[in-house]
């Protein structure tokens, strides 16, 4: 080991000193980042810039190289950024209140201009996120607060997604996507009052079914009657005579016979019943 | 070489101390020129097993005896430089084979240790991995055992892609409201189930590919609640529909983002009304309940009603038969026997002679009346006459 030191001090050193030169030298690209190159002070190379429909592996991602203490180099992120809005109350055209939270992906398209106008992917959404909020604020607030809820919002979300592009192009970003997370109704009245709605709703609901099943129950009853009444009629019908004597023998019953009350009859002698009395 | 060994045993004693506390160093260690001073051959075979961590070739006052060290020992052969004087004590290693140094073997084992840990790579059965040449995607690992060049140049990132993770939403267990079609509000829960489809675009795509899914997935389903009205969403009909609109909703987006996500499946796990109108949704099915009751009530006094007819129709039409077969005879006889029974119960006064008022004994009614009343049941009396 001394050996080769003695003997190979100067390879040694020169070794050393190609290895150094080579970490300041060489940089390497991940292909999450793009790499913008910046000579004293001015951009002068992309690395691995976002082109679409690139596969991986073909992108300008792996080794590169700069001048050391010459060119700096500011690595800006390739992938799909999020950026999120602080929730907001939107006022729809029927001045009713609600609270969307939104977000946006966007993209560096253009690394160099980014850099150059906000320096930075944190400053690019700090730009960028009033913007958002102001775009949703100004569209949203054009509608009905029904059609906020549905179907339209595919429209207006391609409206505010222009309108915010065209302001992130100046930021070298491109916005692919804005979409509402939420949309809830603010705390307080409206809320109160959407239960207060929700509410009476379900109470002339139940009056509603209370009353369909007396309704029901009547019907029901009525057709029992006259169920009965046809059976009745069917039957007594043969001989009205008969069932006239009948019926009256068993109201005699019922009415007289039965315990607990006390009747008095004053019977005369003609009675039909007294006939046999008298022993003619 | 030599030089080299004298280097670890100096790094050795600087760890150390002077003297190792295990036992007393060489007594003839001059600094700076020990570095040259040899470890006693191996073939001088020590008394009883060998410890490596006594000082070879120690020949001070202790000999091979081991003991602890007092104060004394440790203060007596600190000069007046301190414990940087000499390097002939400390402890030093055993020597490798061949009578060369550990360095370089130690150098050898880190070296194919570092290979091994960074060259193989063993994929499980559920997993992929993602190698990259200095940033660069070179290839996609599959299950199974891979090789790739060491760490510094190829780098391999080993992710879980067949397994279905599952996103609860909302987390935990608190009230998250959405707006329907009819502007009502819903507590809804869901859960959202997913895996990577592509692994590369999983990656290197997205940001937050978690996240994503996450914001998809709500805005998804709100979107597809707000074109539903409360009664579907609740009544579950259209459920499997809205879970299945939400599951393609999300890919679309997903897809869109190229973000490398399949979503496997959308299942909605509760739907509630607001804890604020609970008790108006348990009124409405109380009122199902009682409008329910109303009806079997009903039906049940028309089954009696019915029953009842039935049964008199039935009895009249028989008695009517037998009627039929003589009826002046079974007219009589009916007509009597229901005078028996109505006559037997009653009072009665016969007023014979034409003329004759009959008289009402009042007294006598109030008596038994009181008398009845008393008994609680006025039959007895009544017959007693």
């Amino acid at each position: 080991m001394e050996n080769l030191w003695q003997n190979h001090k100067m390879s040694l050193i020169a070794l050393a000193a190609v290895i150094v030169i080579a970490l300041s030298t060489l940089i390497v690209v991940p292909e999450t980042q793009q790499a913008v190159i910046i000579r004293t002070g001015e951009p002068i190379a992309v690395v691995n810039k976002f082109k679409p429909n690139q596969p991986y592996g073909k992108t300008g991602a792996g080794v590169w190289w700069r001048i050391p203490f010459f060119d700096r180099v500011e690595y800006i992120d390739k992938r799909v950024l999020s950026l999120d809005m602080q929730p907001q109350q939107v006022l729809s055209t029927d001045q009713l209140r609600l609270n969307v939270d939104a977000y946006a992906r966007y993209r560096i398209i253009d690394p160099v201009k980014m850099v150059q106008t906000a320096g930075t992917v944190d400053n690019v959404e700090s730009q960028l996120a009033p913007i958002l909020s102001s775009v949703v604020r100004q569209e949203l607030g054009r509608r009905s607060f029904a059609s906020l809820l549905t179907a339209e919002r595919g429209t207006t979300m391609q409206n505010i997604r222009k309108l915010l592009d065209a302001q992130a192009r100046e930021y070298g970003a491109q916005v692919i996507d804005v979409r509402i997370k939420r949309a809830d109704l603010p705390d307080g009245t409206p809320l109160e009052s959407a239960f207060a709605r929700m509410r009476t709703a379900r109470q002339q609901e139940a009056a509603t079914i209370r009353a369909q099943g007396q309704k029901n129950a009547q019907i029901i009853r009525a057709d029992a009657d006259a169920q009965a009444s046809k059976i009745y009629a069917e039957a007594y019908n043969k001989d009205p005579q008969f069932y006239d004597f009948y019926r009256a023998m068993q109201s005699y019953d019922t009415t007289f016979s039965s315990d607990g009350g006390s009747s008095q009859i004053i019977l005369s002698p003609d009675n039909e019943y007294l006939r046999q009395f008298r022993g003619r | 070489m030599e030089r080299t060994g004298g280097l670890i045993e100096r790094i050795a004693l600087a760890m150390a101390g002077k003297r190792s506390p295990w036992g007393k160093g060489p007594s003839s260690g001059d600094e700076d020129n020990s570095g040259g001073e040899t470890p006693p051959p191996s073939g001088e075979a020590p008394k009883g097993p060998r410890n490596p961590w006594l000082p070879g070739g120690g020949d001070g006052d202790d000999g091979r005896k081991r003991r602890s060290a007092s104060i004394e020992d440790i203060f007596r052969h600190r000069g007046p430089e301190g414990p940087r004087r000499g390097p002939g004590g400390g402890f030093r290693l055993p020597d490798a084979p061949g009578g060369r140094g550990w360095f370089p073997l130690a150098i050898g084992a880190i070296a194919i240790l570092w290979l091994a840990v960074t060259t193989t790579h063993q994929i499980g059965p559920k997993e992929e991995g993602i190698v990259t040449t200095f940033g660069k995607y070179s290839s996609t690992l599959h299950p199974g055992l891979n090789w790739t060049l060491p760490w510094p140049i190829q780098h391999v990132d080993v992710e879980n892609v067949s397994e279905f993770r599952i996103e609860q939403i909302p987390e935990g267990s608190g009230q998250r409201l959405m707006l329907t079609g009819d502007q009502n509000l819903v507590d809804l829960s869901y859960v959202v189930r997913w895996n990577i489809k592509d692994l590369k675009q999983f990656r290197f795509q997205l940001l937050n590919p978690e996240d994503a899914v996450k914001e998809v997935a709500e805005a998804a389903m709100r979107s597809s609640v707000a074109e539903e009205s409360l009664d579907s969403i609740f009544s579950g009909a259209g459920r499997a529909d809205t879970e299945m609109a939400v599951r393609t909703r999300m890919q679309q987006v997903l897809d869109a983002y190229r973000s490398g996500i399949a979503v496997q499946g959308v299942q909605i796990k509760k739907t509630d009304p607001p804890s604020e109108v609970e008790d108006a949704f348990k009124d409405v099915s109380a009122a199902q309940q009682e409008a329910q009751g109303y009806i079997n009530n009903a039906e049940a006094v028309a089954q009696q009603v019915l029953a009842r007819a039935q049964g008199d129709a039935t009895s009249f039409d028989k008695v009517y038969a037998q009627y039929k077969l003589a009826p002046e005879v079974t007219r009589r006889r009916m007509y009597y026997e229901t005078m028996e029974r109505v006559l037997r119960k009653t009072d009665k006064v016969v007023v014979e002679a034409p003329g004759v008022t009959s008289y009402l004994p009042l007294p006598e009614i109030k008596r038994r009346a009181e008398q009845a009343s008393d008994l609680g049941a006025g039959a007895e009396t009544s017959q007693g006459q």
